[in-house]
């Protein structure tokens, strides 16, 4: 017994130190995302972006190093809740980044709530996740999926067309993104004639291609991310309908894929908060940094990596290290203009970045900034009680 | 829908289950026929799509002859791939429980995927299809159809035509039959059944990296394409009936109608329709379609 009692009070004797010292030792960064499947790429880009930031500022944020710990969260939502409960209670990070998958991100954004942890979305646009689920400690360096689909829907009224046919895979994303393009579309006048979807991961569009083509509207929004996104856009340009009917769709369509599309992308039109040619100097400076560091051209994953690090960056710094005071960091991360590449944008009072949607053409193999289709586009953070 | 509607739906149920045949064919012969799990061929697809996308530009260069020639070069080293693999791996595993083909399958699965990863990295890639099939045929006023399609219809046709010719008219598919059924017996009637269940392996493997290099033009070629087309195969394979080849094609193009049909007529369910077809076609008949032997 005396023998446990020592080895006791020896660990916490050993222990004490530490605990002490956290605020000025290294700072736990928590990288949960896909680092193998579907979206591996992009999870490979977001941290890329990130660590980028973090070089820049000579390898510390707020005076402390930074220490990664990574998990391959592998898009699976199932698997979410366990992974980021290792980061938090095993590992105790100071401050968890991820992920791109929305389901996975539902998951961590609950787990943070519930532990009251730090959060930074580098990507997924699940609405929620700054709406229903908005905490004051959970931030997104993205987008909703809301926000680019509703600026289409306000391009694509005002280009005069007033039937719209929408196409995606059934699921939280798609149908949110679907949602925002109906809301902008019949906003300005248009009306959503019917919404076709295919069971994820299903990548057979034939019969809703032949529908859409009975249908004949004036024009078809889709969300399609990836490898669905390559194949929807050469079975709409094989089925002939590209000629006829002009194709729409939320950035990501066109996003990492042109390599893949070819010719059938060309001129196709998209929504982003991003875009190939923006040419300001910070942009500019981003991209050849970055294309410097990694040998490869950075696309909007980096950038949303790369300013999660620039939030994470502005609280930290405001708290001179101390993560735990967590009011003082959001209320410095709330009144910062945090400087993107991709334009200067604030977070909105539920923590999601209220900025510039562009409109963007396929040109060669460039999405090609053709203007702003919204400015300053703030989500309406719906069912957020903060 | 109209008359002419229906009939393009008509034709794109068929062409989607010639397509899932296809994709199912090697499953048929190493699940059907030799009775191993196999949950790695969704992987041996994957590594026909990403061979027609990474071997078409190098044996164009070297040898010349573009996608056909790709093709048969491709066709060669899955054979030798299966060789290997039944040798290495599968041969161990006949005589082992189902749940040790599972594990070792599946770890396959994650090996494959890995060097995928390193070989080729994780971006989604296109494959052009040959000049002399990239072509497309108006369909009413505004739809068109690609060339490359029917022609993919035409080769599963084809295949199914030549594998149950092979599995039933010949001898060699008389001894394959019988192995399948009785290895000793069969052994003991003086035949080398090692070799040949290795002969069928590669042909399975070798099948299955067809259809990936087949479909990768329509399809395009995308980390975890193997894993989207693993189930709807199993599927295949368990509706038509386990090691019947007719079965197997029946079950693709019963899935490719109510697929189409489903996603136009019954938005909502589309997703669970294939499977409810899988359950009331079991309860009717417990073993698919048609059972061998």
């Amino acid at each position: 017994m005396n023998l446990l009692r020592t080895s006791l009070i020896a660990a916490c004797v050993i222990a004490a130190p530490i605990a002490m010292a956290q605020n000025t030792g290294k700072l736990k960064v928590g990288l949960m995302l896909p680092y193998t499947g579907t979206y591996a790429s992009l999870g490979t880009a977001i941290e890329n972006g990130f660590r980028l930031y973090v070089t820049e500022q000579g390898g510390k944020i707020g005076g402390r190093e930074i220490e990664y710990v990574k998990v391959d969260d592998e898009s699976d939502p199932s698997k979410a809740t366990d992974n980021v409960n290792k980061l938090v209670k095993r590992d105790h990070v100071d401050v968890l980044v991820g992920s791109v998958h929305s389901g996975v991100a539902m998951a961590m954004a609950k787990v943070a709530k519930d532990t009251n942890t730090l959060l930074i979305v580098p990507n997924a646009g699940a609405d929620a996740v700054t709406g229903s689920m908005c905490a004051p400690n959970i931030f997104r360096s993205s987008f909703t999926n809301w926000q680019p689909a509703f600026a289409m829907g306000e391009v694509a009224a005002k280009k005069g067309a007033k039937r719209a046919v929408t196409i995606t895979h059934k699921y939280a994303a798609g149908d949110e993104s679907v949602h925002g393009f109906r809301e902008g579309f019949e906003k300005g006048g248009g009306q959503v004639i019917k919404d076709l979807s295919v069971p994820f991961p299903s990548v057979e569009f034939q019969a809703l291609l032949t529908e859409i083509a009975a249908l004949k509207p004036d024009v078809v929004y889709t969300f399609f991310a990836g490898g669905a996104a390559v194949k929807f856009v050469k079975d709409y340009a094989a089925a002939g309908l590209k000629k006829s009917i002009p194709l729409y769709g939320a950035g990501f369509l066109t996003d990492g894929t042109l390599d893949a599309q070819g010719v059938d992308a060309a001129d196709l039109l998209t929504t982003l908060h991003y875009a190939d040619s923006l040419n300001t100097p910070r942009d500019n400076a981003f991209r050849l940094a970055y294309a410097k560091t990694y040998k490869l051209q950075p696309d909007v994953y980096a950038v949303q990596g790369y300013d999660a690090a620039q939030i994470l960056s502005i609280g930290t710094n405001a708290v001179k290290g101390d993560l735990n005071k967590k009011a003082e960091f959001a209320a410095a991360v709330e009144k910062t203009k945090i400087d993107s590449p991709r334009g200067p944008f604030m977070l909105s009072r539920s923590h999601n970045p209220v900025q510039d949607i562009y409109l963007r053409q396929v040109v060669g193999k460039e999405n090609k900034m053709l203007n702003v289709a919204s400015k300053a586009l703030a989500d309406p953070a719906r069912g957020c009680k903060m | 829908m109209d008359v002419a509607t229906f009939l393009i739906q008509c034709l794109n149920a068929l062409q989607y289950g010639l397509l899932l045949f296809l994709v199912a064919s090697g499953l048929t012969l190493i699940f059907g026929i030799m009775g191993v799990i196999n949950l790695a061929h969704g992987s041996f697809y994957m590594i026909g799509a990403y061979m027609a996308y990474a071997l078409t530009p190098i044996v164009t260069s070297t040898f010349g002859g573009g996608f056909f020639a790709t093709l048969l070069f491709g066709l060669v080293l899955a054979v030798l791939l299966g060789y290997f693999l039944e040798w290495a791996f599968f041969s161990f595993l006949y005589e082992r429980e189902h749940l040790q083909q599972v594990l070792m399958t599946y770890g396959l699965i994650l090996v494959f995927e890995e060097c995928r990863s390193l070989l080729l990295g994780d971006t989604v890639h296109g494959v052009a299809p040959p000049d002399m099939l990239a072509g497309t045929i108006a369909l009413g006023q505004m739809m068109t159809y690609p060339v490359y399609r029917l022609f993919i219809s035409v080769v599963c046709l084809l295949l199914a035509l030549g594998m149950y010719m092979v599995l039933t008219r010949t001898r060699i598919g008389m001894m394959i039959r019988a192995g399948s059924t009785n290895r000793e017996m069969v052994q003991s009637l003086g035949i080398d059944i090692k070799f040949l269940y290795r002969i069928v392996f590669a042909a399975g493997v070798a099948i299955a990296v067809f259809a990936g290099m087949i479909a990768a033009p329509v399809s395009s070629v995308y980390p975890g394409m193997g894993n989207s087309v693993l189930i709807i195969c199993f599927v295949v394979v368990v509706i038509g009936g386990i090691g019947s080849v007719r079965g197997a094609l029946l079950a693709a193009l019963l899935i490719g109608v109510v697929d189409t049909f489903g996603k136009v007529l019954l938005p909502q369910a589309s997703g669970v329709l294939v499977y409810v077809l899988m359950a009331l076609i079991l309860l009717w008949k417990p073993d698919g379609l048609f059972k061998a032997g």
